[in-house]
């Protein structure tokens, strides 16, 4: 399937918006008091893939949560123009497809047809879209033939993409995942990243892998204690020992 | 805080939603110390049985598998208007982990929910273990018992209606205590509790057979019929059936006709209306009650909230004491 | 990532209750509460002295007054239960609805017996709350140990609480990535129905089921591991010291008062 075609059939909204994403000035403290996030501001547009890096607990999770509004905090937020606000999260779940690190969270279904089918049958589409999209989002993870297979029974790999599938079926705009190169073994891993490359979505991805990063992403950017500290292009990041450094990160 | 404002929302449907935990002081003492007495009587049993069957292996299994029943109350689903159904877990528990162990993780539970959480009370936790965590696990098991031979619908449907009658046994039972404790009026609050857990029993109903058709799915041997080798088929069925029936025939009997049943208590002194002085159905929180109404009326009584229980037990051991000695 | 804080029931503080051995703080608490049931329908005095003993209670415990005030508004599906007590108990009629065909006589004694059974209510609530507040987990659970509850029990209570957190965080996970996924388009109704939405529940309670079942597995060959042959053994850091008898004998002192209070004495 040509790219292009791919693109198409993955978008819903008619009139695309140069900016997948938008994050004003994000705060939000956690109940205990533990502030997560100091001010974060992010512009991705469409298209685009950006890795997001830094140190355990710098806030890179919690953001991310913010973007399908499963934590609210202070500061606007934009999903491909649509504000991220109580009344308008039904719709920005269907726009934001956020995978999450532990594929066991993800997959509740006893088939995997079932688990990929959850989100279009959840927007209320008829049998015969749901069928088509949960082939298309099977196919592009190419996991086709595991149509009637058991998530829990299957290898950390396959659950992985099984995830990501779950989520292409709803046709996101822009694709948010935690940690997706965490626990795979190396032939698992260079599965994902042919995965990765060749889904021409705009992408957020959070990670601790930065050869995975160099080999995939033009743009870095660089979270620590809740801010973001560096944002550019990845080779140059990559090549400033001390920025590293500073942040808990070593080069690859 | 945020309690009173989530009661202030709530609709009729969640403010009754599986709130089965009897806090302390809505019921009396002696119903309370009965409840107690039969809690502890199962309780211990179960502990016998799971020390035979399961050896060490089923302290780390029952602790964990307690604080999975505690976290998979927390799944919801959203019903309608703001409301949404929630699993309380006897009949999972019991099909899946045998009778014994499920009593043992049930009643933990809701001895914490009760210790940690003021979710039920301190005295009236003995009944609320019978209710929601002993109760609930013999008919789960019992009914579940009787089909393990059938195939996967037929058991699937079992476990489904075992569940919806567990939740229905269990308003069933929290009405007669209230009603025996002086709390409440019979006909008001066993309709009231029946209607609203009718509903609420169909979510039992639906999560309980969603969560085994998984669970069967990946691992059929946790539901297998290999797992109860150590119990009789006759006596299960039996004991499983009649507690059923129990729930089923008596229900309609409280709610359709009160008079009936508080014409039946008039006749036995139980209850007197229109005398000058007040009668009161409890007149003292002491010994001597006993001794001033017939015991007659009590064993009654008791036994309307007891039958569930005990008969399923009883029934089962003698059968099964009996098939022993025939072979 | 995220933690629910479902234990922190726990007020850490230095107090003269905190102080107190557990077992005698479980055994006040259930004294309080069983007195509390034995007062009979109207005895306001008596309900008031147990008010402020309960209230001492939570300001010996350096609690805050309002602290247990605030937690005991959880008793309301039951107290409309008990509402109907007010047409249930016979007495001097205090108002009357015709309803159908029926007539619902209110009287005093009712109204009493109600109001009776939410002050008992409330005053056990407060204890209970004190009792935990004070008093941590570990505490707790060797007070249960000394009061004679089988050991079988206690092992297994201890082990629910440490994995608690763990499994109901898995639980929150789980609730959040069908959040994730339940999208609605702008144009159009969905939602799925309340049987399918039922069912999904349950497949997850299904799939959190079978990680604590092989959670458990683990956790049962770590304890072999480490020489586990079916006994706990604990050691008893509890000791009754002289303060925790007079504590105890202050307790009943104060609730036989109460109950006398209760019984009409001194009569007038």
């Amino acid at each position: 399937m040509h790219p292009d075609t791919i693109a198409t059939n993955l978008r819903a909204s008619p009139t695309p918006e140069p900016l997948s994403l938008v994050a004003d000035d994000v705060h939000f403290a956690y109940p205990d008091g533990h502030v997560a996030l100091r001010g974060v501001t992010l512009r991705v547009a469409r298209g685009e893939k950006v890795a997001l890096v830094g140190p355990n607990g710098a806030g890179k999770s919690t953001f991310m949560l913010q973007l399908n509004g499963i934590l609210e905090g202070r500061g606007r937020i934009e999903i491909a123009g649509l504000p991220v606000t109580k009344r308008t999260l039904p719709q920005v779940r269907a726009r934001v497809g956020l995978v999450f690190q532990n594929p066991d969270d993800q997959l509740f279904s006893p088939t995997v047809f079932e688990d990929v089918a959850f989100g279009p049958l959840h927007m209320g589409l008829p049998a015969d879209e749901v069928r088509a999209r949960v082939d298309r989002a099977l196919d592009l993870v190419s996991m086709a033939a595991y149509h009637d297979r058991q998530p829990f029974h299957l290898s950390m790999g396959e659950k992985k993409r099984i995830a990501i599938a779950t989520v292409l079926a709803m046709m996101p705009e822009i694709l948010v995942l935690d940690e997706p190169s965490a626990g795979l073994d190396p032939r698992a891993r260079r599965g994902l990243i042919h995965l990765l490359r060749s889904l021409p979505l705009t992408m957020l991805v959070s990670t601790h892998d930065l050869a995975m990063v160099r080999e995939l992403f033009d743009r870095m950017v660089i979270m620590d204690e809740g801010r973001i500290v560096a944002d550019g292009q990845t080779d140059a990041l990559l090549a400033d020992r001390a920025l590293l450094d500073a942040h808990g990160l070593e080069a690859p | 805080m945020a309690s009173i404002m989530h009661i202030l929302r709530a609709s009729p449907l969640e403010l009754f939603g599986l709130e089965l935990h009897i806090p302390d002081g809505f019921l009396n003492l002696p119903v309370a110390l009965i409840c107690w007495i039969a809690a502890i009587g199962l309780i211990a049993f179960a502990v016998r049985r799971t020390q035979a069957e399961l050896g060490e292996r089923q302290i780390p299994l029952m602790g964990i598998m307690a604080a999975f029943i505690f976290a998979a109350q927390m799944i919801n689903f959203p019903v309608a208007g703001g409301t949404s159904g929630h699993l309380l877990g006897g009949v999972l528990a019991a099909v899946t982990l045998g009778p014994w162990a499920g009593m043992l993780v049930m009643a933990s539970v809701i001895g914490v929910q009760a210790l940690l959480f003021q979710d039920g009370g301190l005295l009236a936790m003995g009944a609320n273990i019978l209710n929601m965590g002993l109760i609930t696990a013999l008919i789960g098991f019992g009914l579940y018992r009787s089909v393990i031979g059938q195939g996967m619908p037929v058991r699937l449907a079992v476990v489904g209606v075992a569940a919806w009658i567990s939740v229905m046994g269990a308003a069933f039972v929290t009405s007669l205590q209230l009603w025996l404790s002086g709390t409440a009026r019979l006909d008001v609050v066993m309709p009231a509790m029946l209607g609203v857990h009718a509903l609420i029993g169909i979510g039992e109903a639906l999560i309980t057979v969603g969560a085994v058709a998984f669970i069967s799915r990946a691992r059929p041997d946790l539901v297998a019929a290999e797992q109860y080798t150590g119990h009789t088929d006759r006596g299960w069925m039996i004991g499983g059936a009649l507690a059923a029936l129990a729930v089923v025939i008596l229900s309609p009997l409280a709610s359709a006709d009160p008079d009936g049943l508080e014409r039946v208590a008039e006749d036995l002194g139980f209850l007197e209306s229109g005398q000058s002085a007040p009668y009161e159905i409890i007149p003292d929180y002491t010994l001597p009650f006993l001794g001033e109404t017939p015991l007659s009326t009590i064993v009654a009584g008791v036994i309307g909230a007891l039958i569930v229980a005990v008969v399923a037990v009883l029934v089962a051991r003698a059968l099964s004491s009996r098939a022993a000695a025939s072979r | 990532m995220m933690h629910t804080h479902l234990l922190d029931r726990y007020r850490e503080a230095q107090s003269v209750i905190h102080r107190l051995d557990p077992r005698v703080k479980v055994v006040v608490t259930l004294l309080f509460i069983v007195s509390t049931a034995l007062l009979p329908d109207g005895a306001w005095f008596a309900f008031a002295l147990s008010f402020i003993l309960a209230l001492s209670c939570s300001f010996l415990a350096r609690l805050g007054v309002t602290f247990a005030l605030r937690r005991s508004f959880v008793v309301l599906p039951f107290a409309l239960a008990a509402i109907t007590a007010i047409i249930a108990v016979p007495g001097r009629p205090l108002f009357m609805w015709q309803i159908g065909g029926t007539t619902i006589i209110g009287t005093d004694a009712g109204v009493v017996r109600f109001l009776s059974i939410l002050a008992r209510s409330w005053l056990s609530v407060q204890m209970a709350i004190v009792l935990t507040a004070t008093t941590n987990v570990p505490d707790l659970l060797h007070a249960l140990r000394h009061l004679r509850v089988p050991e079988v029990l206690v092992a297994i209570v201890g082990f629910m609480l440490r994995y608690l957190s763990v499994l109901a965080d898995e639980a929150a996970r789980l609730l959040r990535a069908r959040e994730a996924r339940s999208a609605l388009l702008a144009n159009r109704r969905g939602g799925g129905s309340p049987g399918w939405r039922a069912r999904v529940a349950g497949y997850m309670a299904g799939q959190l089921f079978l990680r604590s079942y092989e959670r458990s597995d683990r956790v049962y060959n770590a304890m072999l591991a480490r020489g586990f042959a079916g006994r706990f053994l604990a050691i008893n850091p509890h000791l009754m010291r002289e303060h925790d008898w007079w504590a105890l004998a202050v307790t009943v002192v104060a609730l036989t008062v109460v109950q006398l209070a209760g019984q009409g004495f001194p009569p007038g």
